[in-house]
């Protein structure tokens, strides 16, 4: 027994072995390449000195944290708020669907940080203005997908329900359009989220005096490049656990009908 | 009592009108279980989605208990050849989603649906999602399902068309009993002239495009029936002929090769 579960561990170890190599060789050669190669913490901090920024900013990155999730929190809630029931209204309605669908056509290829100076001038430089931009990133792909997912709703179920006596246009969509299109909604979310924190960072690199993105830009003024790649090390980490978190939240829901619906891994 | 009274349907399409069916006429008696067969594309889907609700004739009117059907309601349950259970649902909430929007207090419908379940046989499947059911397992949920919303027709379009030979005369047999059990009126659309020589009170033999009644069979034996005995073959010959006359007169169209078997319309 005991050998048996000590051969379990070391599959196990051997498994992530090549990975954690892999990182490991990444961050020898970046010090070495830093240290030796390059020489010029302007140009290129080395692993010690983002290490070191990290401790000396610990403070600081904790509220700064608090404060891009604000801004993504707020983005993300309206860009779900709006672009769920749109995408609902115009996958079901086709009159709703002409009608936007010019409209989103011609908004949807404008990118999101080309609403910065409008953002400014309508809101101010707050934090519903930094959320604003989040919000325009994240509400096309939850809007498209969610036109996608009602789109694609097979027409057999939507009949199989009508003969069971759903015939209401709201019965319809609440008990059957809008679970099939849950998986689709969740793959928009997904996407969403990371255009969002792009955004987030883009956001408060032009209006804000705080947040990750605004540290970036700060740090970069003053020459402490090694601040800079602390702070964009943190932003890729938090990026990958809200994503992972996600996805881990909609596989449980989801798995007991579908599995490994939420696209790409 | 449900009377098809002069149904014809016409369907505009881009390359001109095809006419699917003309002037049926047809007295279902209660309680009867009807067989529709006939060529591929002959209108018999069509003729029961009319039935259903789903489509509207183009001219003519179906009545049930002298009610006049314009859209689909819970008065009849269809089973579709193609598996139509809710994928994220259980089966048991599978069952009861008919109940469920008549606002049905849950361990009523529970009840009801466990009921019906134990009647197909899948008393010990409640709990699991349709993508865990064998392709024969789920048309028995969706059998459980239409009576479990208690119709007073059960319309069925090639039920078991897509479960493989042996399944299908398992679930034939198994249709039979609770045909008995629950006494609806069952119409029931086949390609298998064995599969309507085993079910049907009587066969209603639809001709080639535009789909006419061209006989209906009264088949006048005792159930069970030996499939292989000498007066199901005296019919079988019959239908057999029939409908071999009628595929020849559909030759001069586009289905000519589609045969019996396959396809379905």
């Amino acid at each position: 027994m005991a050998a048996g579960a000590g051969s379990v561990k070391a599959v196990r170890r051997r498994r992530y072995g090549v990975e954690i190599a892999s990182l490991f060789v990444l961050v020898v050669i970046w010090q070495l390449a830093a240290d030796n190669l390059v020489g010029n913490a302007f140009i290129l901090p080395s692993f010690t000195e983002v290490m070191a920024s990290f401790y000396t900013l610990q403070g600081d990155m904790l509220h700064d944290i608090q404060i891009s999730l604000m801004h993504f929190g707020i983005g993300m809630a309206a860009g779900i708020g709006v672009g769920v029931p749109f995408g609902v209204a115009m996958g079901w309605f086709r009159t709703i669907d002409r009608i936007f669908d010019p409209i989103i056509e011609i908004v949807r290829p404008i990118p999101p940080i080309a609403w910065i100076p409008f953002a400014i001038i309508w809101i101010g430089l707050t934090h519903t203005s930094a959320g604003f931009i989040v919000f325009i990133g994240a509400v096309f792909p939850i809007l498209i997908n969610t036109h996608a997912g009602f789109k694609n709703v097979s027409k057999v179920l939507i009949e199989t329900a009508m003969v069971l006596g759903c015939t209401k246009n709201y019965d319809l969509i609440r008990k059957v359009a809008l679970p099939s299109a849950v998986p689709d909604i969740a793959t928009g979310i997904r996407i969403a989220m990371g255009v969002a924190w792009m955004c987030v960072v883009a956001a408060e690199m032009f209006g804000m005096t705080s947040g990750l993105g605004y540290n970036i830009w700060h740090w970069k003024d003053l020459h402490r490049m090694d601040h800079v790649m602390a702070y964009m090390i943190l932003l890729g980490f938090i990026s990958l656990s809200i994503d992972r978190a996600f996805r881990c939240l909609v596989e449980r829901r989801l798995s007991g009908w579908r599995k490994g619906i939420v696209a790409g891994s | 009592m449900l009377t098809v009274s002069n149904i014809s349907r016409v369907f505009e399409s881009e390359t001109g009108e095809v006419e699917a069916l003309r002037n049926i006429n047809l007295a279902v008696r209660d309680k009867e279980f009807l067989c529709f067969i006939g060529p591929s594309g002959c209108g018999k889907t069509t003729l029961l989605r009319i039935i259903a609700g789903l489509d509207q004739p183009t001219s003519g009117e179906v009545l049930l208990d002298s009610k006049k059907i314009t859209s689909p309601d819970s008065e009849r349950g269809m089973v579709f050849q193609e598996y139509s259970l809710f994928p994220w649902r259980r089966i048991i909430d599978n069952v009861s989603f008919g109940m469920e929007l008549k606002g049905v207090p849950k361990h009523e419908r529970y009840e009801t649906a466990r009921k019906f379940l134990k009647m197909v046989g899948l008393d010990a499947f409640e709990r699991s999602y349709p993508y865990e059911l064998s392709g024969g397992m789920r048309q028995r949920a969706a059998i459980a399902r239409a009576l479990a919303n208690d119709p007073k027709v059960l319309l069925m379009d090639e039920p078991f068309g897509s479960v493989d030979a042996q399944t299908r005369n398992i679930l034939q047999g198994e249709l039979l009993r609770i045909w008995n059990e629950t006494r609806k009126t069952v119409l029931f659309i086949t390609h298998s002239i064995d599969e309507a020589m085993y079910l049907a009170d009587r066969v209603v033999v639809l001709s080639a495009r535009p789909g006419q009644i061209r006989e209906i069979i009264e088949i006048g034996l005792d159930r069970p029936r030996v499939r292989t005995s000498v007066e199901v073959n005296v019919i079988r010959e019959r239908l057999l002929g029939l409908l071999m006359e009628e595929r020849t007169r559909g030759c001069g169209e586009t289905v000519c090769w589609t045969g019996l078997e396959l396809g379905s319309d």
